[in-house]
């Protein structure tokens, strides 16, 4: 018989009891437990970042993470970054703006990414941005939309908050 | 790739995780923040039937001085090394991690894994070996400390025995001079050579730089030049002794990648790591 594991899973700020078996990846989870399929799973192996979730805050392949290992722990996903009416939030706006996507597999991961790193960095230069970028494959774009895209937010989230 | 199914033990502290290793045997391994074993298990490279998760043991995880020693637990991740202050002595650490992988990666990868994984070319596992860090490992027997020197035995290959956990790496030894760098042919892969420094890493022979080569060897590959070079290095006379260095290693061809061209990034990078740890 499979083992099932059962677990408690906060995602986006909502608790879901799972009875899953450990070797359900978060991603999987993610999309397939909880409908969530915002998260998207290319490789499976940690190269693409398609998977790319935040983990307490923290940007992270939900590919390479079993969800058992995260009981406990605060997950976000690319559908808590729009508001309650859908309206997007601003590194969203500014993807679109910046053109930062052009099929789209890979924007949600490359959203977590940017979610989480500017975070931690609010003030990066656009050397730092491009090497963050570098973890996440993108075949459409070739990155400059996208780093532009967050140059931008992180500029503009700063002159929000310096003006009040 | 999915993994195979295995089940899954959380371990609340250090003595229960040995003790489920002990039980279980050679199917179960340890899981840390599952950056190299999770990958592996997608590829069905890696097929334990026992995972036993260490993460949410208390107290394995930060980063403490000890009179001029600094201790890092097992669980510390990449990212928090990268991130703290270990200046001057220790910065060559948080300097070295942006090497690994990505950020994503080193949110989650630990130091622990690393030196367990015990991939040749792997930042930490040079490291270890450069500053002469002591692996702390808990098994049935209670605690030993490992030098990094004999901690790795070959390809992915280390000492530890099955049901041992490391728990903590201590470097004993400050190093305020040294640097490592590295190529790879994408940024965040492993390297296919890497060359760490120590300008201070000789205490017999002090103006001799201690160099610890990845990429070249199964392990990471100690280089120490005799005394006929005392006095010969110093700024300005790196790509000298970078040469001696590159000249003295043995390197094998191998697929994708000649001898030739591997000695030259020796060669390179042995010259711009000094450079970095003079300016460090
Ligand atoms: C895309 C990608 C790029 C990467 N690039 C690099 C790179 O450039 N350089 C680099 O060094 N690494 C790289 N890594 C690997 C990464 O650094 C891993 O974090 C690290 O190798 C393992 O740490 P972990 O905590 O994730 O260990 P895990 O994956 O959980 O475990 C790895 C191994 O160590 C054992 N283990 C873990 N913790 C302990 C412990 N405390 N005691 C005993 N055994 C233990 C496990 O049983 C397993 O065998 C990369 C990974 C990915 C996915």
């Amino acid at each position: 018989m499979p083992d099932i594991q059962l677990i408690e899973l906060n995602v986006n700020g909502e608790s879901h009891d799972l009875a899953i078996p450990p070797r359900r990846t978060l991603a999987d989870v993610l999309r397939h437990d909880l409908g969530l399929t915002g998260t998207h799973v290319g490789c499976e192996h940690g190269i693409c970042g398609a998977c790319t979730v935040l983990i307490d805050g923290a940007p992270a392949r939900a590919c390479l993470t079993f969800a058992v290992q995260v009981e406990g722990a605060e997950i976000r996903t690319v559908e808590s970054l729009a508001g309650p009416d859908g309206a997007m939030n601003d590194l969203q706006q500014a993807f679109t703006d910046h053109h930062g996507l052009q099929c789209g597999f890979c924007t949600p991961g490359f959203l977590m990414l940017a979610e989480g790193y500017l975070a931690e960095e609010p003030e990066p230069t656009r050397e730092e941005i491009r090497e963050v970028v570098a973890s996440n494959i993108c075949r459409c774009t070739g990155y400059h939309t996208i780093v532009d895209a967050i140059e931008h937010c992180a500029r503009k989230r700063r002159a929000d908050c310096a003006s009040g | 790739m999915k993994p195979a199914a295995f089940t899954y033990h959380r371990a609340g502290s250090v003595r229960r995780a040995v003790e489920l290793l002990s039980e279980l045997g050679e199917d179960a391994k340890v899981i840390a923040g599952g950056q190299s074993l999770v990958a592996m298990m997608n590829y069905r490279l890696a097929r334990p039937e026992h995972l036993v998760d260490i993460a949410h043991v208390k107290g394995l995880a930060g980063i403490r001085r000890v009179g001029g020693a600094l201790h890092i637990g097992a669980l510390t991740t990449h990212h928090a090394v990268e991130v703290a202050d270990l200046t001057p002595d220790f910065a060559v650490l948080s300097r070295t991690m942006r090497w690994v992988g990505h950020l994503p990666i080193r949110t989650r990868g630990t130091i622990g894994g690393s030196l367990a994984h015990a991939d040749g070319t792997a930042e930490w596992c040079i490291l270890a070996v450069l500053l002469d860090a002591r692996i702390v490992v808990e098994g049935p027997g209670g605690t030993r400390r490992i030098a990094a020197s004999d901690l790795f035995l070959g390809p992915f290959t280390s000492a530890l025995e099955p049901d041992e956990l490391i728990v903590e790496v201590v470097f004993p030894r400050r190093a305020p001079r040294a640097a490592l760098t590295e190529y790879a042919e994408r940024r965040g892969d492993f390297a296919i050579v890497a060359a760490a420094v120590d300008l201070d890493g000789c205490p017999e022979a002090p103006d001799i730089p201690l160099v610890v080569l990845g990429g070249v060897a199964p392990t990471p590959l100690p280089v120490r030049l005799g005394p006929d070079f005392t006095g010969t290095t110093g700024p300005g006379r790196f790509g000298e002794f970078a040469t001696a260095v590159a000249d003295q290693v043995q390197i094998r061809d191998d697929t994708g990648v000649s001898a030739h061209y591997r000695r030259g990034l020796v060669r390179t990078l042995v010259e711009r790591a000094c450079e970095e740890a003079a300016q460090a």
